[in-house]
Parts: C-alpha cells; structure tokens; sequence
C-alpha cells in the first residue's frame, strides 16, 4: 500500500491528481471498518489528518476535517445535539463532518441538519478549483455523491442565517453507540417558517415538503394541526425494513419524533 | 512504507504493508498486546489509545497514517512499580473481572483525570461511554472512579 500524508490542500490536491482513485481518508470511523472486515483493500491512501485549512471552522464554513467533538461544543443547538448521540466519546474524536458527507450513508447523523438547514457541499479539485453543491444534488443515493474523483470535499457551507430553534433527534435500540434507525431534525423560524428533514428513511435525508408547508402557516399550531404534522411526516419518508427496524416502524416512529422535535423548538 | 510513531515515548519505526490498523500494529508487531482486539468496529473500546491527545479506537486508525504521530496506549500509564491513580483506584474497588476490557477503561478514564482530576459520576460515565464491559462490572469500576474524583477533591482542597 501506498500513503500520503499531504500538509496541505495543494499537496493533496497533487496526489489525488496523479491518482483520482486513491482513497480519501478523514478520521478512518469508516473506511477501517471495511478494511478489518475485509470489504476494503485500499492500495493508495491520502490521509487528510494534516491538513489545517480542512480543521478550520469560520463562521458558517464548517471545515470537512471538524470532529464531533468540535460540533458538540459548537454553536449551532441541532448540530451539537446531534455530535453528542455520534459513537462514543472514541468515535466522536475521530469522526469528521467531510466523511459523514463522504460516506453518505443513509443513517449519517449530520445528514438531516445539513439538509434542514439546506447547506452546500464545498468541492475543490486541482483542475476546476472550488465548487459548491447544494446537499440534495451531492447526496444522490445509498452512499452515493456526486464527488468527482478528483475532488476533495473541503467544508459543510450552512446559510448566512440559521433559525435560532432547531432540535434533533434519533431512534435506535440503545441509548449510545447506536446507529440511527430513525433521526430527524427540525428547525422553525420566527416567521413561522418549519423545516423538517429526516435521515435513515430513504437513501437521502427526506424533507417532508408537505408538512412544512403545512405547520409553517399555523403560527400557533393547535393539536389537530401538530397530528397531522406528523401524519404527513410518516407518508412522506420512504423507508426500507432491514436489521435494524421494519418499513412500518420506522414510519410511524417519523411522525412522532418530528412531532417531537417540532413541539421542543415551539417550547423554546 | 517505513514510518514512525512516538509510542509511549519512544520513537518507533515500523514496516507497514497495508490498510492495517494501528492495533494490529501494537499488538503483532511491536509486542504491544496491552491495547485488546474485540469489535473491530469502534463500539467496544477494549483498543482505546491517545492518539496526538485524543482518546480513540485504534482499530479504527489506519497505521499508516499514524506517521509522525504521538501514541499512548496502556503500557504507557504506571510500571510495575508505581500504578497510574485510575489503575489503582480500580485495583481497591475490585473493578477488574475477567480483565479484557480493562486497559480501555484505564486509558479511558486515565485520560480523564489527567484533565480533570474530580470529575462528577456524570462526567465519568459520559467518558467511559465508549467502553463496554462484558462482565457487566460497571458497579465497581465506577466506585473506584467516584472514590479517586473525591479523595482529589479533598486533596485538592488542602493545596494551598
């Protein structure tokens, strides 16, 4: 096997350049899963760990490099919500934003934040330069993206301005070290404007479009508004059943927690 | 690929071959068994190592790309002279059953002290949420945890 341990981006730039399908590395929670079960068997490998201008965090450019551990002490309540309910305090140590967007698996917890609060994807590769993708058009199936070989994603972009309420949540079998079968994250504006997205119920972070728009319009949602909220959320996701929970459960399981989740930021 | 880590002070070189972790490294090549094998996939934490300050699972670092960098693994806290304070806090409490998961704990909760000498029984068990303990001897881990944050405290308290 062949390693780089680029200093900066330029350098890395250069080795991806010269090998488009040497394979990315950020804090490894990933890919050395696949190598100690045998399902990876990486020949050229470019470690990202170095490089400094992938740890920066400014404003709301969100180096790919930023760990869990830096999320959960960060500024943003649903992203910090969400780095907590990450592994354990191992993984969230390791763990980086770029490589849940690099791995894109369904169950990605920073998926559903970055989709409800529809951030862009920061690409840069030596022959382009920078390209900035929104979350649905980079995210495009079971880990899937539309990172072209010689890009290297450098930073989660959120919006100028993020809603001060935002909640996430998440379901699974165990209170730590639990892989999502259900999360889901909601943010509403003061104008009454709710978004709601949800991760593990489809190969992408859903949006239930429906149910924005209907909860957005009720400024003080009564009860029979909060049940049908949760209604539309159930019939928008599209989950699969496979180990980890049914079709049915995990439906149902999404209204309810983005009821949930939508009631903590009314409260808040 | 020839490269070299500072493990427990030390500056070591290795031969690395392939994707292997940095576990796999320790524990068959540089006669580091201390860190234990179990998962293989980050949820038990029986490999927990200091990785350049933080605590990981060494079975989830690539060994190659741990050049250059600084490692602490549980061979690296006390001798068989004088114990690290976790280890003998835990040693008191009984808290080592079949022991496998043992070293994790220590270097789990060693970090921990080493930071924030009393910690709250909260801030112990969010620090040890990584590791599991298969004997389920959580009780007396613990106990001897929450015995060394209060002993500090007090001790603390008398330092002028």
């Amino acid at each position: 096997m062949e390693c780089d341990w680029p200093r900066d981006l330029a350098e890395a730039l250069e080795a991806l350049d010269a090998d488009p399908h040497a394979s990315l590395l950020a804090g490894g929670t990933d890919l050395m899963v696949e190598v100690n079960f045998g399902h990876a068997k990486p020949k050229h490998v470019i470690a990202l760990r170095r490089i400094q201008a992938l740890q920066a965090w400014e404003g709301r450019r969100i180096g790919a490099g930023v760990t869990y551990t830096r999320m959960e002490h960060g500024p943003h309540v649903a992203l910090a919500q969400l780095a907590r309910t990450v592994g354990s305090p191992q993984i969230r140590n390791a763990g980086t934003i770029g490589g849940n967007l690099g791995t894109a698996s369904p169950a990605g917890d920073a998926l559903p934040f970055l989709a409800a609060v529809d951030a862009e994807v920061e690409l840069l590769s030596k022959a382009r330069g920078t390209r900035l993708v929104p979350w649905d058009e980079f995210l495009v199936g079971v880990k899937r993206t539309t990172r072209r070989d010689d890009e290297i994603i450098v930073a989660a972009v959120l919006p100028e301005r993020l809603p001060e309420r935002q909640a996430f949540g998440k379901i699974g079998v165990r209170n730590a070290m639990v892989i999502s079968m259900v999360s889901a994250c909601v943010t509403r504006d003061d104008d009454g404007t709710t978004r709601v997205a949800l991760g593990a119920v489809g190969p992408t972070p859903v949006r239930a479009r429906r149910a924005e728009e209907l909860i957005s319009a009720e400024p003080t949602p009564s009860a029979a508004a909060l049940a049908e909220f949760a209604r539309l959320v159930s019939e928008e996701v599209r989950p699969i059943t496979d180990h980890r929970g049914t079709e049915q459960y995990r439906r149902h399981a999404s209204g309810v927690l983005a009821r949930r989740l939508l009631e903590r930021c009314l409260a808040a | 690929m020839r490269i070299t880590i500072t493990i427990n002070g030390i500056d070591t070189e290795a031969d690395i071959r392939g994707p292997e972790s940095l576990l796999t490294l320790l524990r068959d090549e540089l006669a580091l068994p201390g860190s234990k094998n179990a998962c293989e996939q980050g949820e038990c934490g029986s490999c927990s190592v200091v990785l350049d300050g933080d605590v990981v699972c060494s079975c989830l670092v690539m060994a190659a790309d741990a050049h250059g960098s600084t490692v602490r693994t549980v061979e690296g806290y006390g001798d068989h002279e004088v114990l690290h304070p976790v280890q003998e806090a835990m040693l008191d409490s009984g808290a080592v059953q079949c022991g496998f998961c043992t070293p994790g704990f220590v270097v789990a909760a060693a970090e921990l002290f080493d930071t924030n000498p009393s910690p709250t029984s909260d801030e112990i068990r969010e620090a040890l949420a990584g590791n599991v303990c298969r004997c389920t001897g959580y009780g007396a881990i613990l106990r001897g945890l929450e015995d060394l944050s209060a002993n500090n405290a007090i001790a603390g308290d008398q330092t002028p």
